[in-house]
């Protein structure tokens, strides 16, 4: 269905740059750009968004679903050109290794920026009045117990590979949490339905921009706020014998290339280092998907047509 | 009357084994009390195996790969230019089995793409299934198509099936003909079988996650790699099947080609093959489960289809969307199996004189297909399956799980606090305190005594080899949960199988259910589990089980059902009731297969490890998962290989049981 909405996008794309008199210059290379798409709505649509408008551009365009890891393998070879949402808190090392090989380049950051930290639906605070303060978690840990953690609270974290340095947080803040790994986030957010549905206790690693806070109600825990000297220096913050007793950092996500595409497709390679996001519009947009049931071209396709001189101006220097 | 008789005997061959009875009661209690002992009573090596000791086979191989791909050569061309050439190649009747199904014959790329020919319209599609269903297998066949094929148009999976219909009859073709070729040579050259024999077994148990990588190494992102990977996965049942089946062709047959003065190959092709046709389709059937089984893994890599439609919608929590798209791959399994299935019942009665009436419709029904091809090519809005159509089931198994979920939530949760205290940790406990060198030398001594020596080194060499690359406690964990979950499946499964075995009706439901749960996506039934049970160690057990007790309930059928009747009967005619029949006849007689079962019942329950990596176990399958995001390529293969060492060793060990209590029965295999 993907496939043929595209095409039918692609088509459309065509006649319109010629019935503007093409608007832009003829591309260097006909070779279709491969943008990927991952897993998550926000990805679909900033990869639907770059990809509409490099086809406005002229360039032709191919859209590769792919794993959020596996596919810096096929960037550096070359395979895949485009990964439009690298985000530096959960993808960031897989990025960095794939950069340090040379095939892959960091065009810099998106414009979004990824907050993640612990999590908790409105609900709770009834159950936990001191929150969104952390040193409130101290005293209902209770709260948050399931038979096997008790009588420690229960935080659900990512998936491992995901990193994020929670039980060393939990042992640096001394929390009566237990920090139990999901094994990917869609396993992740089935908890979190499950337990809003039931109004059940849950605490856990949430990320924006996502549709799930804005789909069920609740806040970020306030942990004293994050600064480079605190997952560096044990001696930074309250507990003085230890690192990470703060908040996770929030990080840009990145735009990365395959490292030949400045030579092939230089306008393309151009209008990508101008592109510019924010979370306020993904999160719109992502909502407008997941909560309205839109399709993410049409959503694309919309803010697109609507927004001419925001992205007309990326690439021209 | 032998029954009676074969009864008094059964004391006297108890005792001819008791002394090994008696060997393992004191292996039980040494394995008891070296649990117990206290941390510091063996040197602290037995437990946790020395970091210095470590072979680092994981780096090696990955230095290897790196080495493969950026420096080595064939002289005058790279082996990167030659892996690529490959894929090149390959990647051609994919394309034209995508254009076919798919995208339509497509001149110039991107955005230029201009449809020269659209692809086959669906209602064409269904046309030509419907017909050929006929010409095979009859009215019935015909019907299933229709509706099959119709259930994707009406709930909107068409396009992403047509996708995935495509690369999995693409990745079969490569699947049946390369496993029928290494299967015949393996028949022509015994030493070759020798060498392709551990080699299938590694494929069949090595989790994909761990060769998936490589293979984007050597082939590139893309649908490439995914198809290359499905082979490899479903590639060997064909093989083993074909050295079974054409080992099994009559002598006379060989011999009168020889008579006749045939060449080898026309032997092979003309005699050999033709006769063992209706068990090589039997290989085939397997192979193209086997495709469907790894369309989601694929579609990670770029595959798409439905493996993609179901991993996107169980992303955004969408579960009665992702169930359809899960259940649109049941259904192209069901139809390409039957279809399979009848031709090769077709294949084997070999009707030559088939009614003209049944050809006549299937040429109608290939000349209306194209022309109505035809006709959609000329006007292209008519070939696109109106959007009003549609219907969705989703909402409603949204609200069912939610529903349950509400109402049935501190009931799920005692079974499962319950299950996960008093069974799931102290079985994990026990394992991890296991000393490794007790663990392997068990193992070897069980390897001695059911296959002498060299089976005792094998196995033996095998469990060493997780301790030597330093995966001892991952790989424990590992077998806690196999083994757990294998040992639920067993007790769910074997009664199913034998209740079913003597009811016809009930075993036509059994089976349908057990087909759904074996081609369903395990993912689709896994966000619903988490939702219901949190994630951990309890929802990857029902994952497991879930998946796994298919072949506990069919090979426990299939052994009770095959029992001679003459058996049976001369039970019956010594007053036996039903239960002593079952107990002291059928059951006995049925336990080497029962047993085979449980051998597969391991060998699903390991390849389901990758995916319950996903709900956050922490075992093998999740250092495979791990490599993978980490592109570390030797990490994933050293994980791979001790899942397929385990995989291996429980398949050593039954098998010679197996084989030992059939030859102590007398039962002919």
């Amino acid at each position: 269905m993907l496939r043929t909405v595209t095409r039918m996008l692609a088509t459309g794309a065509v006649a319109l740059a010629l019935g503007t008199g093409a608007a832009t210059a003829a591309p260097e290379s006909k070779d279709p750009i491969k943008i990927t798409l991952n897993d998550w709505t926000g990805e679909l649509i900033s990869a639907h968004l770059i990809g509409g408008i490099l086809q406005k551009a002229g360039y032709n365009v191919e859209y590769a679903p792919a794993d959020m890891l596996a596919q810096f393998t096929g960037v550096g070879s070359g395979d895949l050109h485009v990964v439009i949402e690298v985000w530096a808190t959960t993808a960031g090392e897989a990025m960095d290794a794939a950069v340090a090989t040379g095939k892959v380049e960091n065009l810099g950051p998106s414009g979004l920026e990824a907050r993640e930290d612990w999590w908790y639906p409105e609900y709770m605070k009834e159950k936990c009045p001191g929150l969104p303060d952390w040193k409130a978690l101290k005293d209902c840990a209770e709260a948050f117990s399931t038979p096997e953690t008790a009588p420690k609270g229960r935080y659900l974290s990512g998936p491992v590979t995901w990193g994020g340095w929670d039980e060393e947080r939990v042992q640096a803040l001394d929390l009566p949490f237990e920090v139990v790994r999901a094994g990917t986030d869609a396993a992740m957010f089935a908890e979190l339905k499950s337990a809003y549905e039931r109004k059940a206790p849950i605490l856990l690693w949430i990320y924006v921009p996502h549709w799930a806070p804005i789909k069920y109600k609740g806040e970020f825990v306030e942990f004293p706020k994050y600064t480079k000297e605190c997952y560096d220096d044990p001696a930074w913050g309250i507990n003085k014998d230890a690192k990470y007793d703060c908040a996770k950092p929030t990080g840009p996500i990145y735009k990365a290339a395959w490292a030949g595409m400045k030579d092939k497709w230089p306008g393309a390679y151009a209008i990508l280092k101008d592109y510019k996001m924010d979370n306020a519009t993904i999160g719109a947009l992502a909502a407008r998907v997941d909560i309205d049931g839109e399709k993410v071209e049409d959503v694309a396709a919309d803010w697109i047509a609507k927004n001419d001189a925001t992205w007309k101006s990326w690439g021209k220097k | 009357m032998s029954l009676a008789e074969a009864r008094p005997a059964s004391p006297a061959v108890f005792s001819r084994i008791a002394p090994g009875r008696l060997m393992w009661i004191a292996v039980l209690i040494a394995t008891i009390v070296l649990v117990m002992l206290p941390a510091n009573a063996l040197p602290a090596w037995a437990w946790k195996y020395p970091l210095a000791w470590q072979v680092p086979f994981g780096s090696w191989i990955s230095a290897f790969m790196k080495w493969l791909m950026e420096s080595a050569s064939f002289g005058f061309f790279t082996v990167h230019d030659f892996t690529r050439a490959i894929a090149w190649t390959l990647d051609l009747p994919l394309q034209f089995a995508k254009s076919v199904f798919a995208t339509g014959f497509i001149q110039g790329q991107g955005s230029d793409a201009v449809v020269i020919l659209p692809a086959i319209p669906w209602f064409a599609m269904i046309v030509l299934s419907v017909a050929a269903g006929y010409a095979v297998g009859g009215l019935a066949l015909g019907l299933q198509m229709g509706f099959g094929l119709a259930y994707l148009a009406v709930f909107g999976q068409w396009d992403s099936a047509m996708v995935t219909l495509a690369s999995v009859l693409v990745a079969s073709l490569f699947g049946a003909a390369g496993g029928l070729l290494v299967g015949l040579a393996c028949v022509r050259w015994r030493w070759l079988e020798r060498i392709v024999s551990p080699l299938l077994d590694v494929a069949q148990t090595m989790p994909v996650f761990a060769y998936l990588l490589p293979m984007l190494i050597l082939f590139g992102f893309g649908p490439v790699s995914a198809m290359v990977a499905t082979v490899i996965y479903a590639l060997p049942p064909m093989v083993r099947v074909t050295i079974v089946a054409i080992r099994a062709v009559p002598e006379e047959i060989r011999s009168l080609g020889l008579m006749t003065g045939c060449t080898r190959r026309q032997i092979t092709w003309k005699m050999l093959v033709p006769s063992a046709l209706p068990a090589l389709m039997v290989g085939v059937n397997q192979v193209i489960m086997l495709s469907l089984n790894v369309v989601i893994i694929a579609s990670m890599i770029g595959a798409g289809g439905l493996g993609w439609d179901v991993l996107t919608a169980l992303r955004s929590l969408n579960i009665g969307k992702g169930l359809e798209a899960g259940l649109a791959i049941t259904v192209l399994a069901v139809l390409l199996d039957r279809f399979a299935q009848a031709l090769a019942v077709r294949s084997g009665a070999a009707v030559q004189g088939q009614s003209t009436g049944r050809r006549n419709i299937l040429i109608g029904g290939l000349g209306l297909g194209l022309a109505l091809w035809a006709a959609a090519a000329i006007s292209q809005p008519l070939a696109v399956y109106p959007e009003a159509w549609k219907l969705s089931t989703g909402a409603f198994f949204s609200d069912i799980v939610s529903w349950i979920n509400v109402n049935f939530f501190s009931t799920l949760e005692a079974i499962r606090t319950g299950v996960l205290l008093n069974v799931l940790i102290p079985v994990k406990r026990f394992m991890l305190a296991l000393p490794w060198p007790w663990v392997v030398a068990v193992i070897a001594l069980a390897g001695y005594r059911l296959g002498g020596w060299r089976l005792a080194l094998t196995v033996g060499l095998m469990a060493l080899f997780p301790v030597v690359v330093g995966l001892w406690p991952t790989t424990m964990i590992t077998v806690y949960l196999t083994v757990v979950s294998v040992v639920l499946s067993a007790l769910i499964g074997i009664p199913i199988g034998i209740a079913s075995a003597q009811r016809p009706k009930l075993w036509r439901v059994v089976e349908a259910v057990v087909d759904t749960l074996q081609t369903l996506p395990s993912f689709v039934y896994l966000i619903p589990i988490v939702m219901l049970f949190r994630v951990g160690d309890f929802t990857a057990l029902i994952a497991i089980v879930l998946y796994a007790v298919a072949p506990a309930i069919r090979y426990t059928a299939h052994g009770v059902a095959r029992v001679s009747p003459h058996l049976v009967e001369a039970g019956a005619m010594n007053g036996c009731t039903r239960g002593q029949i079952l107990k002291r006849i059928r059951l006995p007689l049925a336990l080497p297969e029962i047993l085979l079962g449980v051998n597969q019942t391991i060998m699903l329950a390991l390849s389901m490890l990758v995916i319950t990596a996903l709900v956050g176990t922490r075992d093998l399958g999740q250092e495979t998962y791990s490599a993978l995001a980490k592109a570390d390529v030797g990490r994933g293969l050293v994980a791979g290989l001790c899942v397929a060492f385990i995989g291996m060793v429980a398949d050593r060990l039954i098998s010679a049981a197996a084989g030992r209590m059939r030859a102590r029965m007398g039962v002919e295999a």
